[in-house]
């Protein structure tokens, strides 16, 4: 490979801009590295393309024929835009805004959907295995345990995310990218999830887009503040709060922002 | 003084009162002549809807004048005609609903495209063609070639009548669905293909069996493509390469012949209560597999 790139990282951006066909880039020549098991913060603004950005890490934009991505995404060293995207989307697990449960499944369905959308056959031993580790690691095993055959639609809005989450989870991803997964969920299951994700960064790694900054204080190693497209500023999240570099993160941070 | 009287709650009520009332009376008016023509049916035929006529193929003429002139029910029933309906219906079925949902899916996904467009719009086209015209069509393409009326051919000719319903009733179901049902399954490593017929199509699943319905209940009573298509039989015959007779050409039949009038009823009450049924079927799958 021509491209000389750092395998201690699981995850690189190189000049990653995403258009979504005329007007400025959404994502403007945005560069970073991600280390395994970090948990990583997006912040910024309201329209300043942290769901973008992050949805090009799943080339979840390939499926709009408007959308242009360039610049390059390394996952484990290996560019994406090289990969199978189905792989890239099995390594890079999202977790979205709102939970999304599949209707039409039952709670032990939807945390197996992986398998049975990847067509990987399992055992029946190896599906209750699968579906209460992965239940079990959202803290939702002990709420649905007698009620799996159940649809996953008529749990409570934080009990589905936490499902989504099992779901990506049970696919066993490298990388975990989650869009503001706490922005419709109330305090006390806000609080879970974030308790969690401290819990996942053991064996995950984590890039959480969120618009709120106590959260992102509470659990990320690392935080990027995007400007307009740009990544302004990207470091360690205690430095970032105590000593912004930049004056737009301070502004931002400290909330006189406009 | 008087525009007190126009704002006052009293003359409000008394509005919305009569409004009510009015929208009472004309649904009933427009009510009415369903129940004015089950009313006929089952008056008119209810002497001849019995066992016999689903056990019984239609009688001759002469069988029926002999039974008419000593008073008796005209013996005999329809079942050459519901095993052709059967026949044909199944044919259109296993043509037009895999087909049409995968012109359906093809809509749904590429929407905006110009090919697309182009398919919507034929396929509205074909929704408005008269029934007639693409009964003399599949004569052209079916009957002669095979020289012979079959079932098959009007098997073809009520698959194209179905077609457009299927394709319309598929797209806007998915359509439907929000992007991020979608979103979701590929997000998970599913290729294009599982994530629709996985999660798609089963999401999907209430409006595509209710627009299927509705599509087979539509073209069940259709009489003008089948005259051209399947000609008529006198026997019971599931060769689909061999005319065939069905339920609303029959009645055409007895229509025809003074002798056999008596049976237009019952048989016209059958077909009614069939359509009803499907259509009362398709309802409540609508709502009770509707997905939050
Ligand atoms: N589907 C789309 N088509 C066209 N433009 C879009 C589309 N989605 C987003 N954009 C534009 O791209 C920019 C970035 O949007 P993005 O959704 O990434 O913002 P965000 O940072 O996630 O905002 P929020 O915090 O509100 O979710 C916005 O200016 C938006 O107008
Ligand atoms: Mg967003």
């Amino acid at each position: 490979m021509e491209n000389t790139v750092n395998t201690d990282y699981i995850l690189e951006l190189k000049d990653v801009s995403v258009s979504y066909g005329g007007g400025r880039n959404a994502v403007d020549k945005v560069s970073a590295s991600v280390s395994p098991n970090t948990v990583t913060a997006i912040m910024g603004p309201s329209g300043c393309g942290k769901s973008t950005l992050l949805r090009a890490i799943n080339r979840l934009h390939e499926l709009y024929r408007d959308i242009t991505t360039t610049g390059d995404i390394f996952l484990k060293g290996q560019s994406i835009f090289r990969m199978n995207p189905m792989m890239v989307r099995r390594l890079a697990g999202m977790v979205f805004q709102r939970p999304n449960p599949f209707p039409t499944m039952s709670i032990y369905g939807n945390v197996l959907a992986g398998y049975r959308l990847n067509n990987i056959p399992l055992s029946k031993a190896e599906k209750d295995c699968v579906v209460e580790k992965s239940l079990r690691e959202v803290n939702l095993w002990d709420e649905v345990k007698d009620s799996l055959g159940k649809k996953g639609t008529f749990l409570s809005g934080g009990q589905q995310q936490r499902l989504c989450i099992a779901r990506t989870l049970a696919l066993r991803p490298e990388l975990l990218l989650m869009d503001e997964p706490t922005s419709a969920l109330d305090p006390i299951s806000t609080a879970r999830i974030e308790e969690l994700i401290l819990e996942l960064k053991k064996e995950y790694t984590i890039v959480i887009v969120t618009h709120n900054m106590s959260q992102a204080a509470r659990i990320s190693c690392n935080s990027m503040f995007m400007y307009l497209g740009e990544l302004i500023e990207f470091g360690p999240t205690k430095q970032m709060f105590t000593k912004p570099k930049d004056k737009r993160t301070e502004d931002y941070l400290t909330g006189s922002f406009g | 003084m008087k525009k007190a009287f126009f704002a006052s709650p009293a003359y409000r009520s008394a509005k919305s009162r009569a409004f009510f009332i009015a929208v009472c009376l004309f649904s009933t008016a427009a009510m009415a002549p369903l129940f004015l023509i089950l009313w006929e049916l089952v008056e008119k035929g209810h002497r001849q809807f019995r066992p016999e006529l689903f056990t019984h193929v239609a009688p001759t003429s002469m069988e029926a004048m002999l039974a008419r002139i000593s008073g008796e029910a005209i013996p005999g029933g329809i079942l050459n005609g519901l095993t052709g309906t059967l026949t044909v219906l199944t044919i259109a079925i296993l043509m037009a609903i895999p087909l049409g949902i995968w012109t359906g899916i093809y809509l749904a996904e590429k929407r905006g495209m110009l090919m697309a467009r182009l398919v919507s719009s034929l396929s509205d086209l074909l929704q408005g063609m008269p029934s007639i015209v693409v009964g003399v069509i599949v004569y052209v393409w079916v009957v002669r070639p095979m020289s012979s009326y079959s079932a098959l051919a009007g098997g073809v000719a009520l698959a194209v009548m179905m077609l457009p319903m299927v394709v319309r009733s598929t797209e806007e179901s998915l359509k439907m669905l929000p992007v991020s049902l979608k979103e979701a399954g590929l997000s998970l490593g599913g290729s294009y293909m599982s994530v629709v017929l996985r999660i798609l199509l089963p999401s999907a699943f209430s409006g595509l069996f209710t627009g299927a319905l509705l599509a087979i209940s539509r073209v069940m009573g259709e009489t003008a493509p089948l005259l051209v298509t399947i000609l008529g039989a006198a026997t019971v015959n599931w060769d689909i390469s061999r005319p065939v007779s069905s339920v609303p050409l029959l009645i055409w039949e007895f229509y025809n012949d003074p002798n056999l009038v008596g049976l237009i009823w019952a048989s016209s009450l059958l077909l009614l209560l069939a359509v009803l049924g499907i259509n009362i079927l398709a309802k409540s799958i609508a709502s009770k597999w509707k997905i939050q």
